[in-house]
């Protein structure tokens, strides 16, 4: 088992996600020392693609702002080894969205070898379901980085399934679509996380559409922990440079409103 | 244990967001059942013949033959087709599935445009609702194809993301499909995406080469030495190669875009410049950089301007049972000024790549030799853009 599992020791687990790179490294690592600050128990680093196919227009153009500034896959793990290491390193798990083509193309085994080496705890390939993950678990499981499993609202006669061979957490989609801030979530996500329960002791976060303190509270009743991603990206597409603080000081109020 | 589908060899399988996946699997189903169901393929063979006017023809181009002084070239005419092009099998397969499984709304994906037009065609005539995604640059292209999807009933959505072309109006509607799946079937126009579609959009587009077979049967006692079709993801040519995979002395050729030139980034031809990778919910060859990031491609052609190519050609091109050969806009521009000429047949700008291959391979080969290239649309969709390209100022 990674450290994933720390993330979930510190009541209810808030888990926020930036897009690397976005508008620069610089900017992505100071933005993650300051939701390690402010209480982040779990960071979802995505690496930016040409194409995501999961994500709404936020996140959307927050890939093409990161690419634009040159970001590659290299230099991403080369701001996390900064970020591990030196007098003052992070501490909290990580774990590196991408998708598939991104580890495929760095040689997969290359791509997960360096996540090991460099203090990455898992891995999030949204285009990589349960019939295709073999041919990359064979090789987290030899590094000892955990694949994380999605479970969505249409996993209808899936759940047990894939739960029952989770690792790290249960990324738990909230909402049909793609990522990205939404006014209402009306999936039955209670009978959702309760099928996941009778199949699997893995902790489960529920991602999709959260943005405000109270859809975060609502969430953490029925999960280990919530996910936040195309709000944050949101502030981070707002204040540039200057986006550490202002990331901060959400993560603070998020973590508050599960705790 | 985790399963696999679909597999072409290596290439295929099913990397798709875990939100379509019970869509997929529900798709497989319907169609394993549907697929031998006399009756459903009764209807469909009445919907070919009396509909899109099947059996499209097997014409020989005589002046094109003598004029080439080479092999004899018969022309498979899916130009004929209702709504212009070969786009119209598969659509009218799929809709008809789709109807069977209960699905009011139609969704497509268009490059050209011709796709998109038959989707809304076969959504107008079965009563479905229909949206398509174009991206905005092709909009432009074939600004008269948005209003034939219009004037038929359909909302065109212009796509804006990306390199606002045919890849990323298909991320577009795989997006709009997680967004709604209960009554809305994907109708994916190329044998590309995730598996069962490779294997249903082959099957119905199938029905290309089962025609020609018979047909060049009837007409010269034989089968031919040689079968051309242009290939973007490639379902027109799996379409006119499939039944004479296993007649191993037929050559197979598909004939990619090679934009301004394989050794330039302004290309889409995949099987000569991609490399193996994961995209659009399959593993097969794609135009990217060295981190996997999809290229910006480039083609005259709207309907072969395509970073990938579907699994069961990167398969054929893997064990060498089929070629791919790269033709540029340039030559494809001569073809289609060519065959309009010659043979008073204007094809369209994405066929005209296989009628490029074709003067260069007739006649290198003997007289008693014999090839097929499938005219999968006919141009007219083209011609404002072809006579810009010459420098003309008209439009549309």
């Amino acid at each position: 088992m990674s450290n994933i599992g720390r993330a979930f020791e510190n009541g209810k687990a808030f888990i926020p996600f930036i897009t690397c790179g976005d508008p620069d490294l610089e900017t992505t690592a100071a933005v993650v020392r300051a939701m390690e600050k402010n209480g982040a128990d779990l960071i979802e680093l995505g690496i930016p693609f040409s194409d995501p196919t999961a994500e709404g227009p936020v996140i959307q153009e927050a890939n093409i702002r990161a690419l634009s500034a040159g970001t590659t896959t290299d230099k991403v793990f080369d701001m996390v080894r900064s970020l591990r290491s030196g007098d003052d390193p992070v501490k909290v798990p990580m774990v590196f969205m991408t998708y598939a083509n991104v580890v495929f193309s760095y040689g997969s085994e290359r791509f997960i070898s360096t996540c090991a080496e460099i203090g990455i705890d898992g891995l999030i390939l949204p285009d990589i379901p349960y019939e295709e993950k073999d041919e990359f678990i064979e090789i987290t499981h030899k590094y000892g980085v955990d694949l994380i499993s999605l479970i969505a609202p249409t996993s209808a006669g899936r759940i047990s399934m894939i739960a029952s061979e989770a690792e790290g957490f249960i990324y738990v989609v909230s909402s049909l679509g793609v990522t990205g801030v939404r006014s209402e979530i009306n999936t039955d996500i209670g009978s959702v996380c309760s099928a996941i329960r009778d199949a699997s002791r893995v902790p489960c976060a529920i991602g999709f559409g959260i943005s405000t303190p109270e859809q975060a509270a609502a969430m953490a009743q029925y999960a280990d922990g919530v996910i936040v991603g195309s709000a944050i990206v949101r502030l981070i597409a707002a204040n540039g440079r200057d986006s550490a603080p202002v990331v901060g000081e959400y993560v603070k109020q998020m973590k508050a409103a599960i705790i | 244990m985790a399963e696999s589908k679909g597999r072409f060899g290596i290439h295929g399988g099913q990397y798709i967001p875990e939100t379509l996946m019970n869509a997929v699997i529900e798709l497989e189903e319907a169609y394993n059942h549907y697929k031998d169901d006399t009756d459903f393929n009764r209807e469909l063979t009445d919907l070919f013949n009396n509909y899109a006017g099947r059996p499209s023809l097997l014409y020989y181009a005589s002046k094109m033959t003598s004029d080439l002084g080479g092999a004899k070239v018969y022309l498979k005419r899916e130009d004929l087709n209702h709504t212009g092009s070969h786009k119209i099998n598969n659509v009218l397969g799929q809709a008809l599935l789709a109807k069977k499984m209960g699905k009011t709304r139609l969704i497509a994906e268009t490059g050209a445009g011709q796709h998109g037009v038959a989707t809304a065609t076969a959504a107008a005539l079965m009563g479905m609702e229909c949206v398509v995604f174009m991206g905005e640059e092709d909009t432009k292209r074939q600004a008269l194809n948005v209003y034939r999807m219009k004037l038929l009933g359909a909302d065109v959505i212009p796509v804006r993301s990306g390199t606002a072309t045919l890849k990323d109006a298909v991320s577009e509607t795989m997006r709009e499909w997680t967004k709604r799946i209960s009554d809305t079937h994907y109708c994916l126009g190329s044998v590309m995406g995730p598996h069962p579609f490779p294997t249903i959009v082959r099957d119905f587009q199938s029905v290309i080469s089962r025609e020609i077979k018979w047909q060049m049967m009837e007409a010269e006692g034989r089968l031919p030495d040689a079968v051309l079709a242009c290939c973007g993801g490639g379902s027109n040519a799996i379409g006119s190669f499939y039944n004479f995979i296993e007649d191993k002395d037929v050559r197979l050729i598909g004939c990619e875009a090679a934009g301004r030139g394989i050794d330039t980034f302004e290309t889409a031809a995949t099987l000569n410049t991609g490399k193996l990778g994961i995209f659009h919910g399959m593993k097969s060859y794609f135009c990217q950089d060295e981190y996997g990031q999809i290229a910006p491609v480039y083609s005259i052609s709207a309907g072969l301007d395509y970073p990938g190519i579907g699994p069961e050609h990167a398969m054929l091109h893997d064990s060498g049972r089929a070629e791919y050969v790269a033709i540029t806009d340039d030559e494809a521009v001569e073809a289609f000024e060519y065959l309009s000429k010659v043979e008073g047949i204007i094809p369209a700008i994405e066929s005209a790549h296989a009628v490029a291959y074709a003067r260069k391979l007739a006649p290198s080969m003997d007289k008693d030799k014999i090839i097929v290239i499938t005219i999968s649309g006919r141009g007219d969709k083209d011609c404002a853009a072809i006579a810009r390209y010459r420098g003309e100022n008209i439009y549309e």
